[in-house]
């Protein structure tokens, strides 16, 4: 379990995996029916101990559920959350997905870019930030939308996404705009494994453009016919 | 005039919503208490009345779909699982992603439901990675219900045992495709299989598999307590019931509205203070990117799975994505494009290869370097990969080329006649002014 007071803990240098981490694999597999279902998860959890997905951890989830080392490979390049070299203690994302992008996403992601001289998949040289263009992230009614370590952060400009990269580099506690205080990378990686942290029951439930609709409603006394969840007597056939 | 109703959207303004006390306030799990009276068969048949039909996408009918799970040999059952589809990445669709963060509990009380319904004990809510907050919420939602006696052995006493598992995906669209995502849930790549067998049959470890979307079961909970007429007193005959419409881009109150189903664009502009103001509706996807843009000619075409095929689209996952005349068609064609090239599985050429060429052409036309008979090319090329790949994600792709070429050849043309682009990308931005758009 993650301590929630420091949730912005610098990041230990990838330590061996070693048997609390066969441990905690060996957790995650008694979760499903079949082994081989807790090779995402167990991916996860090698990116929460090491950073990213190592020839190591390749290793090690081969050996678990005893598969090959390609077959783990082949997994791990197939999807984009898994990483082959370090990214930064905060992975940011800029949405340049079409709907982001023209709202100004674009600007976003340039301006940002040469302002923290990276790239694409590419980290700075404190090893505080990386930058990704990300696509669509689902949030697109609070676009242009940017995302630190996959928790959101909404509409923003070139200048907050400058101001939002400052803070990050200079050690502040961020927190996301309709979530919790915002945790490092190998945090983040860890309760993607399925390990959860203390940080559900922050933030609110809803951001506004989430809202807007309900709030209409309300205004004009709008409502679904009576019955749902509120009439539970009514009639069912 | 339709008017909005919120059903599954009404709770998330409540402070906490998400969690299980405050849940259980507004009447949560009674649902549930209630569908453990009735029969499993009784549950499939108030669902099939109620004619709900898939909100992932397809609009397949869920109570048709959960009845296709075969009847189990009493001597040697196969087990058969539920799978809810929360990989929510088709460009454009933000619905599923704040029902989660916001109510959990509903999707969990339906997860419940729809595995009794269909005989299932072990459920997996399989949600994108890209998505912490909601990860943990539904994560934190699983663990409540646990403790509360929901999930576990002897739900509330009835006898019925149900596991769920929530697990995080890793960052590919073309896992929300359904069988591609049951291979990523069995740790492989995931790729699309060829159906038949379809998972009702040979699903999840070649179990009888029912794969819904969030929305779709988080809508079951409501059915089972207000009744299938009650649902069908909303929407119309072959589109009933309520969803929610989320509009996004140049509008001037963009987010999200719970409606019956048949709601026109007009309407919705409407409840949301109109375009931008200063300009007017260009185009728009009526269900997320994979669906072919529509423009203003379409405005009062009701959004309901008929209307939408009426004109040559979908109702997809009703993701409007509103652009308004500042914005360039190529532009938004060409990244859209981008997005398919990038998240192709690689298993088919037409798809590998096709998107990977249509990005070059679209490049160059954007850049103003292209031709008439690149116009001509693309559509040829689409022909290609449409109907000729294993899954629907092809089909999908070539939809902004299509309908963009359709309803607005001349902008394509007018950009090799001008020489390039004829739009200032500042000018689309939220932004402008800071920028110093051309107004
Ligand atoms: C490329 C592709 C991506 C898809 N992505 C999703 C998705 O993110 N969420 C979803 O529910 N359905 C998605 N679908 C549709 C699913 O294949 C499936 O039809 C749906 O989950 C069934 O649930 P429903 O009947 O409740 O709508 C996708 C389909 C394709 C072809
Ligand atoms: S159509 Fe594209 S995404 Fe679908 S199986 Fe073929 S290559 Fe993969
Ligand atoms: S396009 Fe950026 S979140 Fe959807």
């Amino acid at each position: 379990m993650t301590d929630v007071n420091d949730v912005n803990d610098v990041q230990a240098a990838p330590g061996p995996l070693g048997d609390t981490v066969r441990a905690e694999m060996a957790q995650i597999i008694a979760r499903y029916p079949e082994p081989r279902s807790a090779l995402l998860p167990m991916l996860h959890l090698v990116q929460s101990h090491q950073g990213y997905v190592t020839p190591e951890g390749i290793e090690l989830c081969a050996e678990v559920l005893d598969i090959t080392e390609a077959e783990v490979a082949a997994v791990a390049t197939f999807y984009t959350m898994y990483k082959r070299r370090p990214v930064g203690d905060y992975h940011v994302g800029v949405c340049t997905n079409t709907l982001c992008a023209i709202m100004g996403g674009d600007a976003i992601w340039d301006d940002l870019s040469e302002y923290l001289g990276v790239g694409h998949d590419e980290t700075t040289d404190d090893g505080k930030v990386s930058l990704e263009r990300v696509e669509c992230n689902a949030a697109c009614d609070y676009a242009p939308v940017m995302m630190v370590n996959w928790e959101f952060m909404d509409n923003q400009t070139p200048q907050s996404a400058r101001e939002l990269v400052d803070r990050l580099r200079a050690g502040e506690q961020v927190t996301s705009t309709r979530g919790p205080r915002i945790c490092t990378w190998k945090q983040a990686e860890r309760v993607l494994a399925g390990f959860p942290d203390e940080l559900a029951t922050e933030g609110v439930a809803a951001g506004p453009a989430s809202l807007v609709g309900l709030e209409l409603a309300h205004e004009n006394g709008w409502t679904a016919p009576e019955g749902g969840q509120r009439e539970l007597g009514g009639s069912t056939k | 005039m339709t008017t909005l109703t919120p059903v599954l959207t009404a709770r998330w303004d409540q402070s906490d919503a998400f969690t299980l006390r405050n849940y259980e306030k507004a009447d949560g799990y009674k649902a549930l208490r209630r569908a453990l009276q009735r029969t499993p068969a009784d549950i499939v048949q108030i669902v099939q009345d109620s004619g709900l039909r898939g909100r992932g996408g397809a609009g397949f009918p869920t109570g048709m779909k959960w009845s296709f799970i075969p009847a189990q040999d009493p001597a040697s059952p196969k087990p058969v699982y539920l799978v809810v589809n929360a990989d929510e990445s088709e460009p454009g669709t933000c619905k599923d992603i704040p029902l989660m963060m916001a109510d959990p509990h509903v999707l969990v009380e339906g997860v419940i439901i729809t595995a009794y319904a269909i005989g299932a004990k072990h459920a997996f809510i399989y949600v994108r990675g890209e998505v912490l907050h909601v990860f943990r919420r539904v994560l934190n939602a699983v663990a409540e219900a646990y403790e509360a006696g929901y999930l576990g052995q002897n739900i509330l006493g009835s006898g019925f045992d149900l596991d769920v598992v929530v697990h995080a995906g890793a960052g590919a669209y073309i896992c929300g495709e359904e069988t591609a995502l049951l291979d990523s849930l069995e740790g492989r790549r995931g790729q699309p299989r060829l159906k038949p067998p379809f998972p009702a049959v040979a699903g999840l470890y070649a179990s009888p598999t029912v794969i819904n979307n969030v929305e779709t079961i988080a809508s079951v909970p409501s059915i089972v307590a207000g009744g299938a007429e009650w649902f069908r007193g909303m929407g119309n005959e072959k589109s009933p019931g309520y969803g929610i419409f989320s509009l996004s881009g140049h509008v001037t109150k963009p987010g999200q509205y719970e409606a019956p189903l048949g709601i026109t664009l007009r309407e919705l502009l409407d409840m949301a203070g109109g375009i931008r103001a200063g300009h007017e509706l260009k185009f728009w996807t009526p269900g997320g990117s994979s669906t072919p843009m529509l423009t203003a000619e379409h405005i009062d075409v009701p959004l309901d799975f008929e209307g939408m095929a009426g004109v040559g689209s979908l109702l997809g996952t009703r993701a409007l994505q509103i652009f308004d005349d500042t914005t360039c068609v190529v532009r938004a064609t060409e990244r859209w494009i981008e997005f398919y090239k990038h998240e192709s599985c690689g298993k088919c050429t037409p798809c590998r290869e096709g998107f990977w060429w249509m990005v070059q052409i679209l490049e160059r036309l954007e850049k103003g370097d292209g031709t008439e008979a690149d116009l001509d090319k693309l559509l040829d090329m689409s022909d290609n990969i449409a109907g000729r790949s294993f899954c629907a994600l092809a089909d999908g792709g070539v939809a902004p080329v299509v309908s963009s070429i359709q309803h607005f050849r001349d902008e394509y043309i007018a950009h090799f006649e001008h020489g390039g682009c004829p739009f200032d990308p500042a000018a689309s931005t939220l932004f402008a002014q800071e920028l110093g758009a051309k107004a």
